[in-house]
């Protein structure tokens, strides 16, 4: 193995990397908006709105994130008849409609969570049910969900290496590119180099995550302790579950 | 090599001390019990009582001091360091393999029963009698048998811990202990977990184990009626400390130290 | 490209199938391992010495943060390159996705061997019961009782990623679509449509399955 040509190539990193973080935050964004949708409405009373949301959120769960990622890359442009010009769209709706869904049982769950007299004592003060949801029962549930969406936060980044087999140029097509000239004779190191900067990657949000949970307790009066611990997907069961 | 001066007694604390961090919950502590002795440890919370317990079925450690032949710091049972263990002449703080062997005469009861749950209530009296003494499965059982009748359970044998109430958890516990045939038996706050009313039944079940046998007991509890019927001495602690001990009679009539006094009124007036 | 052709759908599910009864064959072998894998580094985690707690700690929370598809790919040219080209990609791949999978059981049981009350250690000390007899007799059965859910979940999960190793040329569903693509440069909607199917039907009733098992046990005395 030559390693000055790998510490050589990191420069030819950058941009997958780029990609890479695209395709996490941007199928977060789209995973934390379903995850919402999906998740209020499983929490309704109302039949005709939870069985929807129900089916489709059993849907997305009960398949495989992979097979998701196919479908909407090669399938789906033939069923529709439309062609995406990238195949990190088709990326993004897999990985954030797959991860919504799994999101959103943690949602329900935190929403469930939230004591009952609290919802009584909105009711005496005569909120209408938007407020309630926005004034009392969304800023108690939120904390609860920050240690579970940050496991499942990795856990997407994780599953956006996928990616690279629908063509995307992101950080593990990159290194089976760079890794893959002179007859791979580097091809583990630069395997190896990816999976420490993923690990990295899946560091900063944790620790990210961590200080977003501080802060959000803090906005309701918590004043939780620094939390010292490791990267732990305990809390990811909720939403397996 | 160190030993203890008096060759009669069974358990023997001779200076011992215990912090927890900067906490020190025992501060040179020694007393003596002689064998079949029933010893009730009483005091506030927070005295140090359980710990004496906890230490003597080694699930605490005492903290270790500088040079046991000086200054103590061991506990000793039926003569032989419990603590520590000889090394070279000298007594060096016991490893795991000491305290299994020096425990074995020892049996404990707990506040919040222990009972192992996956186990049924025939198994868990039987379970250590197999694997820590090598008793054979018939002879495990007759025994088992035996005690549960003493206790009044014999037709729970097959049920699960958790069908029983706190009461006959107990009871079971107090079987399982002393199917160890144990030599000591520590009694911590046996009745403060259970309801009022499932109390009478496990102390019934102590007085009996008292009058029957001569094993050795050290109780820490609550109810001093219990305390009175059923030990030969009393000793009050405050923050680690033997604040006044005798016999049950001259404590609880005639206590001399105000400390003795003032609990026994809030005790009492509970 | 055509739309959907029941022809095709008839043309393509035997090979399908045949990619099927792989990923179940994967999740057999990988399953296992991640079973009995994690139990082996949650009971090591407790009573292994300081520096195997720190490795194993390190090692697995290393695995349990990095994606699968590119463990997969390490792991493979490493083999292939250095250890030995013979090794089957049903063989390692199956090995990468039961240790990873490994790294998230490990979590479920150390969660349930943390849950049981200090008492039962105690009560165990008490009776000097053998080290043996305390983890076979009273920890172990206590333990896989709170962690059989859960674990039950991981696996399930697992199942999912099995299509992953088609990148190193395990012959399951998203390979088998894409064989026949390659040869008739048709039948992607048809061939991922009943990949993502299949999947359906397997997972849901298993993870139905969990969740009764979960209550049942939730109800019984032990």
């Amino acid at each position: 193995m030559d390693f000055q040509e790998v510490v050589d190539s990191l420069p030819r990193y950058a941009e997958p990397l780029l990609v890479t973080v695209q395709v996490t935050l941007a199928s977060a964004a789209l995973a934390l908006v379903v995850a919402f949708a999906l998740g209020l409405m499983t929490s309704s009373k109302r039949l005709a709105v939870r069985t929807p949301a129900r089916a489709f959120v059993e849907f997305f769960r009960g398949s495989s994130v992979v097979v998701q990622l196919f479908w909407f890359a090669f399938a789906m442009p033939v069923v529709l008849g439309i062609q995406f010009d990238y195949a990190i769209i088709a990326g993004i709706i897999a990985l954030g409609l797959n991860y919504g869904a799994y999101c959103s049982e943690v949602v329900r769950g935190a929403i469930a969570a939230v004591p009952p007299g609290q919802l009584e004592a909105s009711l005496a003060v005569n909120f209408t049910p938007f407020q309630r949801l926005r004034l009392v029962v969304l800023p108690q549930a939120w904390p609860e969900m920050i240690p579970s969406l940050c496991a499942f936060a990795i856990m997407l980044l994780k599953a956006s290496a996928l990616v690279s087999l629908i063509s995307v140029t992101d950080l593990t097509a990159m290194a089976g590119l760079i890794g893959g000239q002179n007859g791979g004779q580097n091809l583990l190191a630069h395997y190896g180099l990816i999976l420490v900067i993923y690990f990295v990657l899946a560091w900063l949000i944790w620790t990210g995550m961590r200080a977003l949970e501080r802060r959000a307790k803090r906005g309701i009066g918590i004043d939780a302790k620094p939390v010292k611990g490791r990267l732990t997907p305990a809390v990811a069961e909720k939403g397996l579950a | 090599m160190p030993s203890p001066t008096s060759n009669e007694s069974i358990i023997r604390f001779d200076r011992v001390d215990k912090s927890f961090g900067d906490l020190k919950v025992l501060d040179g502590l020694s007393f003596d019990v002689d064998p079949g002795e029933r010893v009730t440890l009483i005091g506030p919370s927070g005295s140090g009582k359980t710990t004496i317990l906890r230490l003597l079925m080694t699930l605490e450690h005492v903290t270790p001091p500088k040079d046991p032949a000086a200054d103590g710091g061991v506990i000793w049972v039926e003569g032989k360091p419990l603590s520590h263990m000889e090394k070279g002449g000298k007594l060096v703080v016991a490893n795991e393999r000491h305290l299994r062997q020096a425990r074995k005469k020892i049996g404990m009861v707990f506040q919040s029963f222990n009972l192992f749950p996956n186990m049924r209530v025939l198994r868990n009296v039987t379970e250590a009698q197999v694997h820590t003494l090598g008793r054979s499965k018939d002879e495990a059982e007759a025994k088992a048998r035996d005690l549960l009748e003493l206790v009044g359970l014999s037709s729970k044998v097959d049920n699960y811990p958790s069908q029983l109430s706190g009461g006959q958890q107990q009871r079971v516990a107090i079987a399982r202990a002393l199917a160890m045939d144990p030599d000591i038996l520590l009694l911590d706050e046996v009745t403060s977990a259970l309801d009022p009313e499932l109390v009478a039944d496990v102390l019934g079940v102590l007085r009996d184990v008292a009058d029957t046998t001569s094993i050795t007991m050290l109780i820490v509890t609550h109810e001093m009626g219990f305390a009175r019927d059923v030990s030969n001495r009393v000793m009050m602690f405050d923050r680690g400390q033997i604040v006044e001990e005798g016999a049950p009679d001259e404590i609880f009539s005639d206590p001399r130290e105000a400390r003795t006094q003032d609990f026994l009124r809030a005790v009492l007036a509970e | 490209m055509n739309e959907w052709n029941n022809e095709i759908v008839v043309e393509i599910f035997p090979a399908m199938w045949q990619g099927f009864i792989v990923v179940l064959q994967v999740t057999l072998v990988a399953g296992l391992i991640a079973v009995l894998l994690g139990l082996l580094v949650a009971v090591g985690l407790r009573i292994g010495p300081p520096w195997l707690r720190r490795v194993l700690s390190a090692v697995f929370q290393f695995i349990r943060n990095t994606p699968l598809l590119v463990q997969v790919l390490f792991v493979w040219t490493a083999t292939s390159y250095y250890i030995n080209p013979e090794w089957s990609a049903f063989a390692v791949g199956s090995a990468v996705l039961g240790v990873h999978y490994a790294s998230y059981t490990m979590e479920s049981y150390r969660a349930g061997i943390e849950a049981i009350p200090v008492g039962q250690w105690e009560a165990a000390t008490a009776l000097s019961l053998p080290t043996h007899r305390v983890w076979g007799a009273i920890v172990l059965p206590q333990m896989l009782r709170r962690s059989a859910a859960a674990v039950a979940n991981w696996i399930i999960a697992m199942f999912k990623e099995v299509p992953t190793l088609f990148v190193i040329g395990v012959l399951e569903m998203i390979a088998q679509a894409q064989k026949y693509q390659g040869q008739h440069y048709d039948g992607a909607v048809e061939g991922y449509t009943i990949a993502g199917i299949l999947f359906l039907a397997a997972s849901y009733p298993v993870a139905v399955a969990a969740r009764r098992l979960e209550n049942r046990l939730a109800k019984s005395n032990f």
